[in-house]
């Protein structure tokens, strides 16, 4: 009866999760003693908290991958720098969030725990090797997501947006998790290292993978599936979108890194699917943002487009492990939030009456009324287009490079076609802040809040720090050795058997 | 023939028949008593495969609360009153069918003559309750805790959608 196996556990490795949910709970317990309060307390404990969190993630890179918590916690390269971002990313939204809650009249304390758990969801998806542990932490991600988006609660498009979100999101993850079950039938094991060491029963296995990837490309907002992001950028308040765009789309794309090298066996099936893929979700993203009249949803067309750029690296990487490493990826992923989460700060500014109109003519005259903003929002734009001095031009020239070394000549001129179509689009923004606003309808922007600036501020040196220090940068995030990881073998529970 | 596969037969009949009723009945209420049977169904044959835990779990959370929370939802929303639908036509069962058709045959590709298969020998204790307690709390303590998460997310989440003031 007790010949049960308590397994080991490597708490250094389970910490920063862990460090997470807690600072969520804490934040929800200083909410439920002072209500009526503002929520200045709150965002303190909750980018406390993420801090420590970013340290501990930032005190590990270096150590040896490893598997714990009976093969439910993965602690390696990728996914410490994935979870790193992610922490930063949350971060980000929260300096410039309170400023903006307050103005649409929203500043419900709640929405801080709910954001972190969120956060916390993305984390434990990047951070394991376990299918379980994925559909959990992709549940946890998504539930709240579902909540935040619908946040403005008097207003229908915020409801639209959750409720769209939230029924396709459900779809979404009976797909995976129909795949997740399929893999368990085919193998009998739902860790991805073993899984993809067992050859049997390929069909059910390609079979599984097509289910996985729907779910997942739909989390990564890819050609098909892309439909939803627009109109949930759209609807949803800002600040929830720029946490959209970033915190959740890493947790896929980077899901989706850790998990594709892993089923190399059914490569042939998928990667074809994957290449045409990408292709078109460049394409598609970029060319219906033209012709948008509304920011948000540009912004998520946008976001789509850069999606596509992140598989070409991927693939790229997939295509050929040996030459090309996955640090294109984790850095584009990096510069591509930390100017998007920059792009979306500034529109915040564009709320009038508890109001949020993102129409180009919200920004006319940005540039006159505040000139920080406006040259922020600028360096922002450029870094997505992709122009020299900027991070963003150093992550696609990675990316392309990457394609290049790889054989995938057809994604590397996809990519840079796409990103003369973005021009277009970008410098319609752009060009919506230096309009003069003759009827002075855009009055209303130009109060900056302090986090607002921070925001800026950090967002607009990590777009130029990461071209200058962009070598140096790649190599941190970049994997050592990813191929040498020395993977202690989760222990089973011998009760069964 | 076995009583064993004489009783597994007539499970997997009686399943079928709900499964039916769920897609092909006109009223919900009706689909709804159906899924009921066919959820007890596969109780039972959980049951006879030896996971006892998974039989009684598919009782008490789906055979009573989810499908409490299905009759009270189809109740409160009177769906029964509405006219059954008129549309003899669309595209759902032609999809349904063609995806369920592949589902097969991707199944029926993997699926062995009785005589290839030997009897995996079984711990006695397989798929009881302590067994799955003890898996839940050691290997799988992790994913039990996330869960547990996933519970008070779901909670503060629903609180702030739908409670009139907060």
């Amino acid at each position: 009866m007790n010949n049960y196996v308590i397994p080991t556990i490597d708490w250094t490795a389970a910490m920063p999760v862990i460090v997470v949910f807690l600072t969520g709970i804490a934040a929800l317990l200083v909410e439920m003693f002072r209500p009526r309060q503002n929520n200045n307390v709150i965002v303190g404990i909750s980018l406390t908290g993420l801090a420590v969190a970013a340290y501990l993630l930032a005190s590990q890179v270096g150590m040896p991958a490893i598997d714990t918590f009976a093969g439910m916690i993965r602690r390696d390269h990728l996914g410490l720098m994935l979870q790193l971002l992610m922490v930063v990313a949350c971060g980000l939204t929260f300096l410039f969030g309170e400023n903006y809650l307050r103005e649409r009249r929203m500043a419900y304390g709640e929405f801080y725990p709910l954001a972190i758990w969120s956060t916390a969801g993305g984390m434990i998806m990047v951070g394991t090797d376990h299918l379980l542990m994925i559909f959990i932490g992709l549940e946890v991600l998504s539930i709240s997501l579902y909540c935040m988006a619908g946040l403005a609660r008097e207003e229908q498009r915020s409801a639209e947006s959750a409720l769209k979100y939230f029924l396709l999101g459900s779809l979404a993850s009976a797909f995976l998790l129909y795949g997740i079950a399929f893999f368990y039938g085919a193998t009998g094991t739902l860790s991805l290292t073993q899984i993809g060491m067992n050859g049997a029963q390929m069909n059910m296995q390609i079979l599984a993978t097509a289910f996985v990837l729907i779910g997942l490309g739909f989390k990564a907002s890819l050609f098909p599936f892309h439909m939803w992001t627009p109109d949930v950028y759209q609807g949803a308040p800002t600040n929830v979108s720029a946490f959209l765009a970033t915190v959740s789309k890493i947790a896929a794309l980077g899901l989706m890194a850790r998990m594709l090298p892993v089923l190399g066996q059914t490569q042939d099936f998928w990667f074809p699917v994957l290449f045409w893929l990408s292709m078109l979700t460049m394409t598609v993203g970029n060319v219906s943002a033209i012709g948008q009249t509304d920011l948000k949803r540009m912004l998520g067309f946008s976001s789509i487009a850069h999606a596509g750029y992140v598989m070409v690296a991927l693939l790229a990487h997939l295509k050929n492990p040996k030459v090309v490493s996955l640090d294109a990826m984790v850095f584009y992923l990096a510069v591509y939030s930390v100017a998007t989460i920059g792009a979306f700060a500034v529109l915040t500014l564009a709320v009038r009456n508890a109001q949020e109109d993102a129409r180009a003519s919200a920004l006319h005259g940005l540039w006159k009324r505040n000139r920080f903003a406006a040259g922020a929002f600028i360096v922002f734009l450029i870094s997505l287009i992709g122009i020299p001095f900027t991070g963003g031009f150093l992550g696609k020239l990675l990316i392309f490079q990457g394609a290049l070394q790889a054989d995938l000549l057809p994604l590397a001129i996809v990519l840079g076609v796409n990103s003369a179509i973005s021009v277009a689009y970008y410098l319609f923004m752009a060009k919506a802040v230096f309009v003069d606003d003759e009827e002075l309808t855009g009055a209303r922007v130009g109060q900056t809040s302090g986090g607002l600036k921070l925001t800026c501020v950090v967002c607009a040196a990590a777009v130029f720090g990461s071209w200058f220090f962009g070598s140096t940068l790649q190599s941190l995030l970049g994997a050592p050795n990813e191929a040498a990881v020395k993977v202690e073998r989760p222990v089973v529970a011998q009760t069964q058997r | 023939m076995t009583t064993n596969q004489i009783a597994f037969l007539a499970l997997a009949l009686l399943a079928l028949i709900g499964g039916g009723g769920v897609v092909f009945s006109q009223r919900p209420v009706r689909a709804a008593m159906c899924l009921v049977l066919n959820f007890l169904v596969l109780a039972a044959l959980y049951f006879m495969l030896g996971a006892q835990m998974l039989g009684i779990s598919q009782i008490m959370v789906y055979a009573g609360a989810i499908m409490v929370l299905f009759l009270f939802i189809v109740m409160m929303l009177r769906m029964d009153r509405e006219e059954p639908h008129k549309v003899w036509w669309t595209s759902a069962p032609v999809v349904g069918t063609i995806f369920g058709a592949l589902v097969l045959f991707i199944f029926a590709l993997g699926i062995r003559p009785a005589a290839e298969m030997k009897p995996g020998a079984v711990d006695p204790k397989f798929g009881t309750p302590q067994a799955i307690g003890m898996e839940m709390m050691t290997t799988y303590a992790w994913p039990f805790e996330v869960a547990s998460m996933l519970l008070l997310v779901g909670i503060v989440a629903s609180i702030i959608l739908a409670k009139r003031r907060i």
